[in-house]
């Protein structure tokens, strides 16, 4: 089932940003928009989040599902502290009072769905516990009061990670979160959102062939000439990015290398 | 702390050095003997005006941040809003408000009505823009998420917008606190009998230049304590904001 298509060109004043594309994202697993700096590949995930793109885009494009938005400035709030930055959305919505005293105290734990379906999926039943849980899931239990300020790299994209588990939308759109981070870093932030995203449909954009080798259930290479589908011949472990140091894991990174450079 | 007594220190010592090397007379130059007298023998006159004076900062000062930071707001919601009123803004502070002292006298009388008046239009221009471009200076990425999170334009202001614009409305509030006694002095300047700038018209125009320095003095003094307790009740309550 188609989820988000893109269809369309884009344009920056009278240049192309790249050429007209058909990008359709079909229902489950992680697809990898692949390609070099300046291409557009964060113009077509920006368009599919419905955000400003600074470019002009003639085209349509559709999106069945709520999404959460993932990117390489974990945009943290400086002055809230982990579970406070992991549950802004709720607090943006309106769900969430400003303290996390419980609306009906010993009684009903969530309403049904209400409001438009932007607003997303069922609504959290206690915040607090499911931030709780989420923290503890990206490795932040005991840092759940620490300040961004206060935090690595590394662990200010795992508070991302978490906040965008806590959207629990069913469509995921990662904008180079990586990106920013060290080897090892990276490394062990693809291992954690492999396995914690798993389930959900999942946008990555990339510059990476490394990263694309290890994540991508589908390939989209995209270049000025226009968007073409790259076959990948691994399966993925479910729940899981395939190894970094697998022979085939490498093979597939170079090819994709040698691809971007063609 | 040693610097500023030295500084206190060398300035009497220059002061007293020109009034003996150049003869001034005290009707023009009072020595700070004489000014230290004059403050001494006027106490309870300079402190009563002194209250009034006070009085007009804080009300002018609380009226004036209160409208500037409410119409930064205003013009944060709203870009046409903006569109129209910055050059209104602009065009306001054109205005010497000497100028406009007399006629806020005409038209509110002598109490201390147009005096606080005076006082708003000095703070509510430092306050408004330096609120309005922290506003608009909210990083575009948590922008981004808040816009995908499905937020809408009133929350992202309060949750957002306004949290992270903190420290520019804290700078425009130290400024305007450092300004505000000046509105209320050219307030007391212009009309009525009560206040450290009446008390000043009224030494000068009776050549007691002793009793206008002492007043001056008072003046500064309490600007510094206020500005500084201003800044201080800042940083205590939005030190989280990054004030």
């Amino acid at each position: 089932m188609t989820i988000a298509r893109v269809r369309g060109q884009a344009w920056v004043g009278d240049t192309p940003l790249f050429a007209p594309v058909d990008l359709t994202l079909a229902e489950g697993g992680w697809t990898c928009l692949l390609g070099p700096s300046g291409v557009g590949k964060s113009t077509i995930l920006r368009l599919i989040a419905g955000l400003e793109t600074g470019a002009r885009f003639d085209g349509e494009v559709t999106r069945s599902t709520p999404v959460a938005l993932m990117a390489q400035d974990p945009g943290l709030i400086p002055w809230l502290d982990v579970t406070g930055n992991v549950t802004i959305g709720a607090r943006l919505r309106g769900d969430l009072p400003a303290s996390f005293l419980p609306k009906y105290p010993g009684g009903r734990r969530s309403g049904p769905i209400k409001g438009p379906e932007r607003r997303g999926a069922e609504p959290p039943a206690d915040p607090n516990t499911r931030a709780k849980t989420l923290i503890d899931a990206v490795g932040l239990g005991d840092r759940a009061d620490h300040l961004p300020a206060n935090l690595s790299g590394g662990q200010r994209q795992r508070v991302a990670l978490a906040r965008t588990l806590f959207e629990d939308r069913p469509l995921v759109l990662l904008d180079e979160p990586f990106s920013a981070l060290d080897a090892r870093t990276r490394a062990q932030m693809q291992d954690l959102s492999a396995r914690l995203l798993a389930g959900r449909t999942v946008l990555l954009v990339t510059h990476d062939p490394a990263e694309a080798a290890r994540l991508s259930d589908r390939i989209l290479l995209l270049r000025e000439e226009g968007l073409t589908e790259w076959p990948v011949p691994l399966p993925r472990p479910q729940g899981a990015a395939r190894p970094y140091d697998a022979p085939e894991v490498l093979t597939l990174q170079t090819d994709l290398m040698r691809g971007m450079m063609a | 702390m040693r610097t500023v007594l030295a500084l206190i220190v060398t300035v009497l010592v220059l002061w007293q050095g020109v009034i003996w090397l150049a003869g001034m007379p005290p009707f023009l130059l009072p020595s700070p003997g004489a000014v230290a007298e004059a403050l001494w023998l006027n106490r309870a006159e300079i402190a009563r005006h002194a209250g009034f004076t006070l009085a007009e900062v804080m009300l002018g000062f609380l009226l004036g941040s209160v409208l500037g930071a409410g119409l930064a707001i205003a013009m944060g919601f709203s870009e046409r809003l903006t569109g129209v009123l910055r050059p209104i803004l602009t065009f306001s502070q054109t205005i010497p408000v000497f100028a406009l002292a007399p006629i806020l006298t005409l038209w509110l009388g002598f109490g201390m009505a147009p005096k606080i008046a005076v006082t708003v239009l000095i703070v509510f221009f430092p306050v408004a823009s330096a609120f309005l471009d922290g506003l608009s200076r909210t990083p575009q990425a948590a922008l981004d998420l808040a816009q995908v999170m499905g937020a809408s334009r009133g929350r992202i202001m309060r949750h957002l917008r306004i949290p992270a614009a903190l420290p520019q409305l804290a700078t425009g509030l130290r400024l305007a606190a450092v300004y505000a006694p000046i509105g209320a002095v050219i307030g007391e300047w212009v009309g009525g009998a009560r206040g450290l700038g009446a008390l000043m018209i009224h030494a000068n125009g009776r050549m007691k230049t002793d009793l206008v320095f002492a007043a001056l003095l008072v003046l500064s003094v309490m600007t510094v304590i206020f500005a500084r307790l201003v800044a201080m009740a800042l940083a205590r309550a939005w030190r989280r904001y990054g004030v």
